[in-house]
């Protein structure tokens, strides 16, 4: 937040540079600016300025979501946008808009500069202020623009923050997505003014009449209306409306992006029980797991141990539990959409089927080694003594689950928003679903959006994602780190977890409604990366078997 | 350190040929020129200029038809073509690289020795089973695979120009292809009857500026890949899964060409058109630069533990090598790395003995490649005529270098592309490209296990190979204790 606030100091400059622009006069031209910039009321505007920024950075931190709501029907969507939270959040914009919108009119000077002017109606009633027209388009533009940017967050799911595959330092992705967030503010503001102008074209008589008529201004007959193509038309009018709409959505995404970049920062996550509260440590924590298994042999030697007194691996056990319940749990709901989107009894044979096969080969790959399946047991029996000590599900790895979404409510999400399904509870402390969305999507069933019933599937993959690669990393890893056979016990589990998990992501990927493709989305700053995370958890879940079983090749039969 | 001169001088033999292919005789260019002129509105004929060549062939097509255009159109747009061209022409001073046509910088960066005109554009082995990719140059991949009699030919509109190609690590199906101005990943079910994929198979990674695309790369453990154009300054880094790519932006270089990942996935080699090579920590992507060469870096090898690269310099016929030391986990940090290359060998140009008469051997590398097990090192050397040097290496306890022989063909064919097999159970394959067309495999049996033992270490046993007299085995060319 700090980061973004110093960030606006060269933005204003370079907007206070730009707006004045002039080709043919440069040295009053940076005379003017630099006198501007220095000037008391330049600092005072810029101090709201940075009220607003912190304004949005507040509102960032306070709606941000790691798992995307998606919406399954035009109606559902409807209901999202209406949603008095939603409501707050775009009314709020919409008056920093108007509060952003008017430091710029104060900036650019000149004819921008002030609500109403005086002017002489005529000489008998002297003189009197009028209205300016300028100044209210200005504003109007950046209250259009602000309630604009909130909406969109809505649609294109802005508030979605993704993680990436690739780590890089903070200040080198900064530098990588400042070019795309130039050009994505530019492109959006231009495409808010156009909107904008038509909606001005046809609309704005009923705002210019009622501030007139609320600050008792009065409208100069002897100048045109804004509202006619001519005058709209101006290259001046629009040159500083779109600088000063970019102006805004510039410091706003900036804000933006720093946010991402800071929450999904990876933290190193001990393996010791610890207390979190805030929402991604959940994520973070297996982010770290996956990143462990994969970099830091010391840190893996850490899982493969043994507890001091006593001998057990306890870390291994919590960590692989947890991992398998979650991968089971995805494996469950996958069924469950399968069977409810399945028609015919077909479906059910084939779980029996996949079921049948997973308990002979876990009993094919688990009977060959006699000692290892008794350390097994006695692990079981040992760890739910020792469960306040180690990493355990409820303990640290997944806090975040268990106080923000705990496994019923996200099984229970989807369900309730694939609308074929007649059960399910709206989450009461969460925004992202509706009690009304729940009868409006019963009610129209037509409009629904395609492939968003996949997408809202596979809506929070990434723990998934980093589940298979931190399991399967550390198996492969166990093959030669592994002193004491304790991911040997387990291994049988995986693999049939795994492959259970796999035909049932294959059978989904069979389903009509889903493409076999990533599509691409050209939104500009929203992430659209949840679109396509099933396609990533696919080759993911493909790797990691093939890392097992390349790991440990002839040793599996 | 020491020159070819010790190597056993070369014999002719024929080796195991695989496959024969015919070098197509299709002219690589293009196809405007088969057709007739007919005339077209000033409209058309610009979009389609804007089309294929942008911003500058609008330009020239409006600078060229003054006679249909207003007068100040023509002038201006001949002063801005005029302007442009200036501009470039002081950019492609900078890196001369740039004004080659993309077929050019293909065949001038490609791996491939000769590569327009060379039969077998690209060769990949299936990391993990006995199959194989070539490119072939009518623009097609063939996947050969012994234990299926269909063999797929994978086409696509896109696919042209193929510069390199590489199986998807801990995957069956997926192959990458750098085409001409995008990347294809083809996932071909290796259980699929069609020996005709569809070009839905394919997926099309390309990005603006991208192009052409000279070497693309997989992560040995992971979903990434890398891709490189000369003409773009940016290392691509994509997610194949969700065809997402993040750039990778660095001052100077001019562009990337040649790219290696080393085997443990730790570290990116990234070759540049300028005499400066990068080396990419892959945990946090920060990079080692490497300037003050001679002349850029053709090309460069990982051993089998991530822990040495060596690489060679385009005009110079020695082989350098650098030490890592191994600390995964730790950023680079330029503390890890080493400080500067040492020269390990030598293969300038030397004349052998033989019974045929004199022959001249050495010259400038081509291209370096690292058996899987770190035992042989096969250099492709471009003298007259082009040959494979073999080297026996040993990595621990202290590197060496032996030599061991020549790799040779049939008289009058050159090696093009060569590749060790990753699955070769009895030591180390190398698959070798020849300028006629054919595909041969050249075994080398040994035991793999620290020393290798005269009576043992005595490479190919194999009939098809050259005669090896055995006191050349335990001369030694370069180890780290010596040098």
């Amino acid at each position: 937040m700090a980061w973004s606030v110093l960030l606006l100091l060269p933005t204003t400059a370079l907007f206070v540079l730009l707006s004045r622009f002039s080709l043919f006069h440069p040295i009053l031209w940076m005379s003017e600016c630099l006198s501007l910039l220095t000037s008391a009321s330049a600092i005072f505007s810029f101090i709201l300025l940075c009220g607003v920024v912190l304004m949005v950075g507040f509102f960032n931190l306070e709606y941000y979501t790691v798992v995307p709501s998606i919406a399954c029907s035009k109606i559902a969507l409807l209901g999202q946008v209406l949603h008095p939270r939603q409501f707050v959040h775009s009314l709020v914009h919409c008056i920093m808009g108007v509060v952003v919108a008017w430091c710029c009119a104060f900036t650019i000077g000149g004819r921008y500069r002030s609500l109403g002017h005086p002017c002489t109606q005529d000489e008998s009633s002297g003189p009197e202020m009028c209205l300016n027209e300028y100044h209210l388009v200005l504003l109007l533009a950046g209250a259009f623009i602000g309630y604009s940017h909130s909406l969109v967050g809505v649609v294109y799911n802005m508030n979605y923050v993704s993680f990436h595959t690739m780590q890089q330092y903070k200040y080198l992705r900064f530098k990588g997505a400042l070019p795309l967030v130039v050009k994505a503010s530019a492109v959006q503001a231009l495409y808010c003014l156009r909107s904008f102008l038509l909606l001005y074209f046809f609309m704005g008589y009923a705002p210019r009449a009622w501030i007139c008529k609320t600050l008792d201004l009065s409208i100069n007959s002897s100048i045109h209306s804004l509202d006619s193509v001519s005058s709209l038309l101006d290259l001046s009018l629009l040159y500083h409306l779109w600088i000063s709409g970019t102006f805004l959505l510039l410091t706003w995404y900036i804000t933006v992006l720093l946010f991402r970049i800071f929450v999904t920062e990876v933290h190193i996550t001990p393996l010791t029980p610890y207390n979190a509260s805030i929402r991604p440590t959940a994520f973070l924590a297996l982010q770290d797991l996956a990143l462990l298994s994969q970099h830091s042999p010391s840190r893996r030697l850490e899982v493969f141990s043994l507890s001091q007194p006593g001998g057990h691996p306890h870390i291994w056990t919590a960590l692989s539990k947890e991992c398998l319940s979650l991968l089971s749990d995805l494996t469950e709901r996958l069924v469950a959409h399968h069977d409810t989107v399945a028609t015919n009894g077909r479906a059910k044979s084939q779980s029996t089927g996949s079921n049948k096969r997973s308990t002979t080969s876990s009993e094919g790959s688990g009977s060959y080694n006699a000692l290892s399946l008794s350390l097994k047991n006695a692990a079981f029996r040992k760890c739910s003594d020792f469960v306040p000590y180690f990493i355990t599900p409820q303990g640290a790895l997944s806090p975040g689950f268990s106080s923000i979404q705990s496994p019923h409510v996200m099984r229970r999400g989807p369900k309730l928003w694939s609308a074929s399904t007649g059960e399910g509870q709206p989450r009461g402390h969460t925004w992202l679903i509706l009690p009304m969305d729940y009868f409006l999507t019963h009610c129209c069933l037509s409009l629904q959006l395609p492939e968003a019933s996949s997408q809202a599937l596979f809506a929070d993959s990434q723990v998934h994602i980093w589940a298979l690669q931190g399991l399967s990393h550390l198996v492969a890893a166990s093959f030669s780190e592994d002193q004491y056979g304790i991911v040997q016990t387990t291994l049988p589990t995986i693999l049939s977890t795994l492959l259970l998990l796999q035909e049932a992501v294959d059978r989904h990927f069979k389903l009509p409604h889903t493409s076999s493709k990533p599509g691409h989305c050209s939104c500009s700053m929203g992430d659209d990366s949840y679109k396509t995370l099933r396609f990533a958890l696919r080759s993911t879940l493909k790797t990691a078997v093939y890392r097992i079983t390349a790991t440990f090749g002839g040793h599996l039969q | 350190m020491c020159s070819l001169a010790l190597f056993p001088p070369p014999l002719y033999s024929m080796n195991n040929v695989v496959c024969s292919l015919k070098p197509h005789s299709r002219q690589e260019s293009s196809s405007k020129s088969a057709f007739r002129d007919h005339c077209e509105t000033l409209y058309t004929r610009s979009a389609g200029a804007w089309r294929d060549a942008g911003l500058s062939g609008l330009l020239n097509e409006i600078a060229n038809s003054s006679a249909e255009v207003p007068k100040w159109l023509g002038v201006s747009s001949s002063c801005v073509l005029a302007l442009l061209r200036w501009v470039s022409s002081f950019h492609s001073s900078l890196f001369p690289h740039l004004t080659l046509s993309s077929e050019e910088m293909t065949a001038e960066f490609s791996q491939v020795l000769d590569w327009s005109d060379c039969a077998v554009r690209g060769f990949a082995w299936h990391p993990h089973t006995q199959k194989c990719a070539v490119a072939l140059s009518d623009d097609s991949i063939k996947i050969y695979n012994p234990k299926s009699a269909t063999t797929p030919t994978l086409k696509h509109r896109l696919q042209r120009s193929v510069a390199a190609l590489q199986w998807k690590p801990l995957c069956a199906s997926a192959l990458a292809v750098a085409c001409h101005n995008c990347l294809l990943v083809w996932h071909v079910d290796p259980t699929s009857l069609s020996t005709r994929p569809s070009s839905g198979c394919a997926q099309v990674l390309s990005h603006p500026g991208h192009s052409p695309v000279t070497s693309v790369a997989w992560s040995p453990n992971g979903p990434l890949l890398v891709s490189a154009s000369p003409r773009d300054t940016a290392l691509l880094v994509w997610d194949v899964a969700v065809e997402s790519c993040v750039p990778l932006h660095r001052v100077g270089g001019g562009g990337v060409t040649y790219l290696s990942w080393s085997p443990d996935g730790s570290r990116v080699l990234a070759a540049t058109p300028s005499s400066l090579f990068r080396v990419w920590e892959t945990r946090m992507w920060t990079c080692e630069r490497w300037p003050s060469l001679k002349g850029r870096c053709q090309s460069g090898c990982w051993s089998p533990d991530g822990s040495r690269l060596l690489f060679t310099v385009q005009g110079e016929t020695v082989i350098y090598a650098l030490t890592f030391t191994d600390n995964p986990g730790v950023p680079l940090m330029m503390s890890g790395g080493p400080k500067a290359a040492t020269v390990v060998a030598d293969l300038s140009e030397t004349t052998l003995n033989t019974p045929d008469g004199d022959i001249m051997v050495g010259g400038e590398i081509q291209s370096l490649a690292w058996d899987p097990r770190g035992e042989r090192l096969a250099v492709h050397v471009k003298g007259r005529p082009a040959m494979i040097a073999v080297f026996k290496t040993q990595i621990s306890p202290a590197f060496k270098l032996l030599p061991c022989g020549f790799v040779q063909g049939e008289a009058g064919t050159e090696p093009r592309l060569m590749q060790f097999n990753p699955n070769y159970q009895h030591g180390a394959q190398l698959t070798v490209c020849w300028s006629n067309g054919k595909i041969t495999h050249v075994p080398f049996c040994f035991m793999s296990a620290g020393n290798p033992q005269p009576g043992l270490g005595g490479s190919p046993s194999f009939p098809l190979t050259q005669g090896r007299p055995a006191d050349y085995n335990n001369q030694t060319l370069y180890t780290e204790l010596i040098s």
